[in-house]
């Protein structure tokens, strides 16, 4: 079977997960988002690349940050972009998300950047593209349910990459809720891809999935097994939205045994990075003096972001 | 065809530039032989402003059919752009798409004074109105559209042109 992402000329034709994305395209996203990083410090931060170009932002889901980037990304490829509050227009009214689809397509849509709360469903919306002929429109996944949030996973590695330079002399530790995160299932796809000898989860077995050695990791059940000597620390924020039932005791609790503290980080490489997709839940997850410390680099984070989504929406929109 | 020597054809290039630049002269090349010979004319001229390179790719008018150079380089202007007199360096000036890439990408930068175009060789087939400031060599009769003239560099860092035939 051919891969979705992908079309007949092995060229990325929608970005929807980065499990099985071949290494060499997630290299080629990674080397093209080095050169936009130095558009921001331009007196005019705009490159033509998608001028004429209408990228739709259709946000089923709640976001700020990686809804505000992919709007910054666009708009420096001179793209127009138009933001869907779906949450408050047709949907709602009993709209399918197919006919919401169509309906942006009969409005020249050139792309597509999906946050959807079920899983699969961009690759729905790429599918459907596929099967009525439309191969111009591209899809990006900007965080699907459990599933993927692809783009997230590939800024990770661009900020890794930065300050690591290579992949594979790297230990790196995953950390927190795994079981609720798509962040999680994208970084292990994408270190596993890049040759990450080894990487860690580290978690509650509540917090993490059934079988997850399966994706190729090493489990840890306390911080001082996992952290001990990793190059990269990756935190996940604890998702109380997505939490039903008593996976926890409480978040206080949570941060005595599992919060990242300078203590515990001081069992990490003496260089170890520390990185956070957020948003942050201080004092859960992270402790303050972590977040704010030295080896934080969540804030160049997302500055890379705007670089790798650029790359993504240029990669995509021209072919 | 008998290629000239780029060495010999980089000297006249330079000393064709000598009355024109000043020590706030800053030189931009093109990627990749664009960055070579600006080099060479940096040291030559003595010039002191760093020097700047472009990799037009992002601002290529061939995007949407040829898609995106599979590794772009980026851009470095490490000196401000307003008023400031620019030479933008390139190995060969053909088809002038190249040159107004890079034009369009520097004033995204700034307001230059001035901008010249300086270029080893001048090989015909402008499709824009374009012309070269300083141009060492104008070729008699335009090139053919399948053959391909680029600056190549070994190893000791010489330059030297080649005729590619596609």
């Amino acid at each position: 079977m051919r891969n979705p992402q992908l079309n007949k000329h092995g060229e990325l034709q929608h970005l929807l997960t980065l499990d099985g994305l071949p290494r060499g395209i997630i290299t080629q996203i990674l080397d093209t988002a080095a050169p936009f990083t130095e558009v921001a410090e331009r007196e005019v931060k705009k490159l033509p690349l998608l001028r004429g170009k209408s990228v739709f932002n259709l946000f089923f889901e709640n976001s700020t940050r990686t809804r505000t980037t992919f709007e910054i990304a666009a708009k420096r490829l001179s793209a127009d972009v138009i933001n869907l509050n779906v949450s408050t227009s047709s949907t709602k009214k009993g709209e399918t998300l197919l006919d919401t689809v169509d309906n942006l397509c009969a409005m020249q849509a050139d792309m597509f950047v999906v946050r959807h709360e079920s899983s699969g469903a961009p690759y729905l919306i790429a599918q459907h593209l596929e099967n009525t002929g439309r191969d111009h429109i591209h899809v990006v996944n900007a965080g699907d349910g459990r599933h993927a949030h692809p783009t997230q996973g590939l800024l990770d590695m661009y900020t890794i990459r930065h300050y690591k330079k290579e992949f594979h002399n790297l230990t790196v530790a995953i950390v927190g809720d795994v079981l609720h995160s798509r962040v999680a299932r994208s970084q292990i796809a994408a270190l596993t891809t890049l040759g990450v000898p080894e990487v860690r989860v580290i978690g509650p077995k509540t917090l993490l999935p059934t079988d997850v050695e399966k994706m190729g990791v090493r489990v840890c059940h306390s911080m001082e097994e996992g952290l001990k000597g990793v190059d990269v620390v990756m935190m996940l924020r604890l998702q109380n939205e997505r939490m039903n039932g008593a996976l926890l005791p409480s978040p206080q609790e949570f941060f005595k045994v599992w919060g990242l503290t300078a203590e515990k980080l001081a069992l990490a490489k003496p260089d170890a990075i520390v990185m956070h997709p957020g948003p942050m839940n201080r004092g859960v997850e992270i402790d303050s003096a972590v977040a704010d410390g030295g080896q934080a680099v969540i804030l160049p984070q997302v500055t890379f972001g705007i670089a790798v989504r650029m790359a993504v929406m240029s990669m995509l929109g021209s072919h | 065809m008998q290629l000239p020597e780029a060495e010999q054809l980089i000297g006249a290039l330079a000393e064709s530039m000598r009355p024109h630049v000043s020590p706030a002269t800053c030189l931009v090349g093109i990627h990749t032989g664009g960055v070579w010979l600006a080099e060479r004319l940096h040291a030559l001229l003595g010039l002191s402003q760093p020097l700047g390179s472009i990799d037009v790719s992002f601002y290529r008018d061939d995007y949407s059919a040829k898609g995106l150079h599979p590794q772009p380089q980026g851009s470095k202007i490490p000196f401000d752009v307003e008023d400031t007199h620019i030479v933008i360096v390139d190995d060969v000036l053909y088809t002038g798409r190249t040159t107004r890439a890079a034009l369009n990408e520097l004033f995204d930068y700034g307001r230059p004074s001035r901008v010249d175009l300086a270029v080893l060789i001048d090989r015909g087939g402008r499709e824009l109105p374009i012309a070269a400031s300083f141009c060492a060599l104008t070729l008699p009769e335009p090139l053919p559209a399948g053959q391909n003239l680029q600056l190549e560099r070994d190893d000791s860092g010489a330059l030297t042109l080649r005729l590619i035939h596609a």
